[in-house]
């Protein structure tokens, strides 16, 4: 009979039992969970069944267009989970963009959790590899499984984690399908027990990966705290403006998260 | 740390001189390079089952839902459905409700305060101002909402709002406004407070804007039943009963129409003169279908936007009835503050084919449209006189059948005209309140607030004053 019990406490599915969904009461959050994603890829859904709320769903692209927030507890830490608008990248001027990227890049999430779509994975990866430029501490949630089922598409998702260097959970969030799995996986990662080694975008021309890498020595010197130099240095290259004045301010440093 | 703040600068400067090497594509570059590692990712996790039938289906269905011939057809129909499906399936809860809430609750509550020995003005104010004003706005509200609600939501969880969108796009770009803005007038359709914040996912504020001051013109949930009530007396009233209710859902649905055409009449004018601009372009996804889940929808439909909604008009609808109990008894040298009113305003009221009551009523009802025919109906009986009906000036009342609220309205000098009129102002008049707090909290200006508060009555006014005109030359 032990045997039996010890074998479920490392299964996932056992330990989602303790999950306890806390609806909008985030306040004490041990960890702060940013969800990300194009628009349309069902992140709104997976929000609902991390945090029991119900927050409105709907086929069609742009409909979260604030940050919604909610909260869940798994095995005793409390969760702060963050509804991020969806969008296709993380490069222009946009409202809803903005907001997604100011919230990675100064809120410094300790998991950003980002939903994709299976069926149309290589338009979802464009943001998956802009969310990883920013973040170390990532987790692909490969939504609409059944979806891309239906269309004839199945993912090697072993051989994406590999190659993202994250964890990959497959998910059909609509029937709650993967859901402890992700939230295992949340927790592993925000507790450092799974390290990522994160994809850094490769196919850079020499003489931009250049300009790139010398930027991004000269801030690890200014911020030796910045987990993400090498994507302040893109954005410097772009004339961001936004983050021209974060870095004269250092706002960087000021607003991050636990540190 | 100043040495820190020289080194910033020269990591700045230094950024910047970088850019001009690198040259003025970089930000494509950078997007190629973002693009090649994902196809090659990608092509190395992917595997593709040749099984295209589920997807051609998809197809067939948006070849079918975006065509030229068609789409606008069936967006007609659908439409034509669903407000169909709201008007027939309304009647008989709402009637339920009606009698529940005025017929057993309400002398109940009456005969307990007199038991109770309430004084008389504290009883009124309570039970015939704030209690019936409530219990109309439940019995009016909810059965509809119920309904249109969830029917609505299952349409969008289908994935049928951006073939929607993809439709109207062509013709909200001849008018100067964003394709986007589609999407918006829909959710305006349920409640146009929503659809002012719903313009959220335009991103320029020209066309955003443009969006916000249109949205008005989508008919709201809390203006479908005076259209509705309307409609049945004075246009299905017109035709052989079995007809009625046919005649009076296209009259209503003509109205809806209307109000899409002044949407695009309204972007345009708009982007014309104040906000004259470029037409931005977007990508709109065409999401794939997905079989919604009934009873999911129903439910959280039924509780997110029904309950919500509902309790909002609730929280308006309480005073608003104080109000009308008040203006009603309150006597300034013999005649009630609302005798007065009415007097005031019943002059420019014919001018417009609408009356003095009718326009005291909006007045009452900005904070929630839903209570309009409820005040007329209560203005009339205190203001003319009217023995039978009701239990005493000021106390708002929903009559047992439509008949009865013709006739009290006839007594009340209505015509044909009266009843057209009021449908096109109750289309054509300033947002309720909670729309305008909404569009100040949006915009964060008060001129185009205000732009967007007086620019609908206006236009209800000179098309009520039109209308007025050219009945009175024809009949």
């Amino acid at each position: 009979m032990e045997e039996v019990n010890k074998g479920c406490e490392d299964c996932a599915f056992y330990n989602a039992a303790e999950l306890k969904k806390l609806g909008i009461s985030v306040e004490n959050a041990d960890y702060v969970i940013a969800l990300a994603g194009n628009p349309n890829t069902g992140k709104s859904t997976v929000f609902n069944a991390l945090t029991g709320l119900r927050q409105h769903t709907g086929n069609w692209a742009g409909k979260t267009v604030t940050r919604a927030e909610g909260g869940f507890k798994y095995n005793d830490k409390r969760y702060k989970l963050i509804d991020l608008p969806g969008t296709y990248s993380l490069l222009s001027t946009s409202e809803d963009e903005e907001v997604a990227r100011n919230t990675i890049l100064f809120g410094r999430p300790d998991v950003t959790v980002v939903v994709a779509d299976a069926s149309r994975l290589e338009r979802n990866l464009n943001l998956v590899l802009q969310v990883l430029e920013i973040t170390d501490k990532a987790v692909l949630c490969l939504n609409l499984m059944d979806e891309a089922k239906r269309h004839g598409i199945e993912i090697d998702d072993r051989t994406l984690a590999k190659d993202l260097g994250i964890p990959v959970v497959v998910t059909s969030a609509r029937s709650n399908e993967g859901i402890p799995e992700l939230i295992q996986t949340i927790s592993q990662v925000a507790s450092g027990e799974i390290v990522c080694k994160p994809h850094r975008i490769k196919s850079l021309p020499k003489k931009v990966e250049q300009a790139v890498q010398s930027l991004s020595k000269k801030l690890s010197g200014l911020y030796p705290e910045l987990p993400n130099t090498r994507w302040i240095a893109m954005r410097l290259l772009d004339g961001d403006q936004q983050i021209l004045s974060a870095i004269k301010s250092g706002d960087f440093i000021s607003s991050g998260n636990g540190q | 740390m100043d040495n820190k703040s020289g080194q910033i600068d020269e990591l700045i400067s230094q950024a910047s001189e970088l850019r001009w090497k690198i040259g003025s594509d970089y930000h494509d570059k950078l997007t190629e390079g973002i693009y090649a590692d994902a196809a090659s990712i990608t092509q190395r996790a992917e595997i593709r089952k040749d099984n295209s039938a589920s997807y051609n289906f998809d197809r067939m269905l948006d070849k079918v839902l975006t065509s030229r011939t068609f789409g606008f057809p069936i967006m007609g129909l659908i439409l034509s459905i669903i407000l169909w499906l709201t008007i027939q399936g309304a009647n008989y809860p709402s009637s339920m409700l009606d009698s529940l809430l005025l017929g057993t609750v309400y002398p109940f509550l009456k005969d307990l305060s007199s038991q109770l020995g309430i004084v008389w003005w504290i009883d009124g104010l309570l039970l015939d101002g704030i209690y019936m004003a409530v219990a109309w706005v439940i019995a009016v509200m909810l059965p509809p909402m119920a309904i249109f609600f969830p029917l609505f939501t299952l349409l969008e969880d289908f994935g049928y709002l951006p073939r929607v969108a993809f439709n109207l796009d062509g013709l909200f770009k001849k008018s100067g406004a964003h394709g986007k803005q589609a999407l918006t007038m829909s959710m305006g359709w349920g409640c146009n407070a929503a659809g002012v914040v719903a313009t959220r996912i335009i991103d320029s504020p020209r066309e955003r804007l443009i969006a916000i001051i249109t949205n008005n013109f989508s008919l709201c949930n809390g203006r479908w039943p005076t259209q509705i009530l309307i409609a049945t007396i004075f246009i299905g009233a017109l035709v052989p009963a079995g007809w009625s209710g046919l005649v009076s859902t296209t009259a209503v649905i003509g109205i809806a129409f209307l109000g899409i055409f002044f949407t695009f009449f309204t972007s345009w004018f708009l982007s014309r003169t104040m906000l004259k601009g470029e037409v931005s372009t977007f990508t709109l996804e065409l999401p794939p279908y997905r079989p919604p889940r009934l009873w999911k929808t129903i439910y959280t439909s039924l509780i997110d936007r029904t309950i919500i909604v509902l309790w909002r008009a609730i929280v308006f609808a309480a005073p608003a009835g104080a109000v009308i109990w008040l203006i009603s008894n309150i006597d300034i040298s013999g005649h009630s503050i609302a005798y007065y009113s009415i007097n005031f305003l019943d002059e420019f009221g014919f001018l417009i084919g609408l009356n003095g009551v009718i326009l005291l009523a909006y007045v009452v009802a900005i904070p929630a449209n839903e209570i309009v025919i409820p005040t007329v109906l209560m203005l009339t009986v205190a203001h003319f006189g009217i023995s039978n009906f009701g239990a005493g000036d000021g106390v708002m009342f929903e009559l047992d059948s439509e008949t009865q609220t013709a006739e009290i309205l006839q007594t009340g000098g209505w015509t044909l005209l009266t009843g057209i009129n009021l449908m096109l102002f109750s289309l054509l008049h300033n947002p309720c309140s909670t729309t305008i707090f909404t569009i100040y909290k949006e915009t964060k200006s008060w001129k185009w607030t205000t732009v967007a508060t007086i620019l609908p009555i206006i236009m209800g006014i000179v098309v009520c004053f039109l209308v007025a005109q050219l009945y009175r030359i024809l009949m």
